[in-house]
């Protein structure tokens, strides 16, 4: 018998989850900062499977550091993200991906 | 126990953060959801004697990504959150998210093992502190360390000057002495609105 969060099987399981949430925000919602969230959702979940299996591996921090740099990573795309969402708001006074279409017509 | 009690704690915190950030209508309570998530993220770290990271995680998207992304919704004011396709197809998209959700959970289950081989080993003390990672991190990987610098460096350029916007670069009269009035064009604040600007009272001041 093993307890909740004895194994490495637990945390993976909740990255799966976290990850599929993170999935289904950025197909379901429409407002361009919710999916930027749903991103950093989805990395979040990656960096918590990436420390897991690195606990599984304990002669190396090879894990810890690839967490790292996808941290360094996501606060990066985060500040990018939001500026083009700015500048989007500026163009078309809305925050909808639905508007984004100026490349279809 | 405790350690049980703690683990299903930072995880039902994380769970209901990422229904929070999927779910919720206005930007602001997604904003707290991501918030909520990453505090339990955080907190599995420690369990999983990742100090460092813990430390990094609660710093950087607790403390600066979080905040930049409540800073744009209160830039872009309430009119931004609210999009009519998003009202119009909101059941069928949660009933959808909903089925999602518990397709990849069921999925998940079928390739769980019945006995966790991956049980958690005791390890030194030194696994996970600042000094392990950090060694790790200037030696093993120095080269995308300092690559992580120059994409960060890139990344504030690139923020700034698509934030700034090009039609503003156009509006603006460099002649103009006053930073502020050459920045924003006019008066910043509504108050201003129908005043002179301070160059144009120092005419008059003048005349």
């Amino acid at each position: 018998m093993i307890l909740l969060g004895q194994a490495i099987e637990h945390y993976v399981f909740l990255s799966g989850l976290l990850f599929t949430f993170g999935v289904v925000g950025f197909l379901v919602r429409r407002n361009v900062l919710i999916q930027l969230m749903s991103i950093e959702l989805m990395l979040n979940a990656v960096n918590l499977a990436l420390v897991s299996f690195n606990r599984l591996h304990t002669t190396a921090l090879s894990g810890q550091v690839f967490a790292f740099f996808v941290i360094a990573v996501a606060a990066a795309e985060a500040a990018v993200g939001l500026a083009i969402v700015l500048s989007f708001y500026r163009l078309r006074s809305s925050v909808s991906s639905d508007e984004a279409d100026t490349l279809r017509h | 126990m405790i350690g049980s009690i703690y683990f299903a704690v930072c995880a039902i915190l994380a769970l209901t953060g990422a229904i929070t950030v999927v779910a919720a209508r206005s930007p602001i309570r997604c904003a707290v959801g991501l918030l909520a998530t990453i505090l339990g993220i955080a907190g599995l770290y420690l369990r999983l004697d990742a100090q460092f990271l813990a430390a990094i995680q609660v710093i950087v998207y607790a403390g600066a990504v979080v905040v930049l992304f409540v800073f744009v919704i209160m830039l872009l004011g309430p009119d931004g959150g609210s999009s009519p396709a998003e009202a119009r197809a909101w059941l069928a998209s949660r009933v959808g998210g909903t089925l999602a959700v518990i397709l990849a959970a069921s999925a998940m289950f079928l390739v769980f093992p019945e006995e966790p081989a991956g049980r958690m080993a005791p390890v030194d003390p030194q696994y996970g502190t600042v000094e392990a990672v950090g060694r790790q991190l200037f030696t093993d990987g120095l080269v995308p360390f300092e690559l992580a610098t120059a994409l960060l460096l890139v990344a504030v350029i690139g923020a700034v000057s698509v934030a700034r916007g090009r039609g503003q670069l156009k509006r603006t009269d460099r002649k103009i002495a006053n930073p502020t009035e050459r920045l924003f064009g006019g008066p910043v604040h509504p108050r201003d609105a129908g005043r002179p600007l301070v160059k144009e009272l120092a005419k008059e001041k003048v005349r």
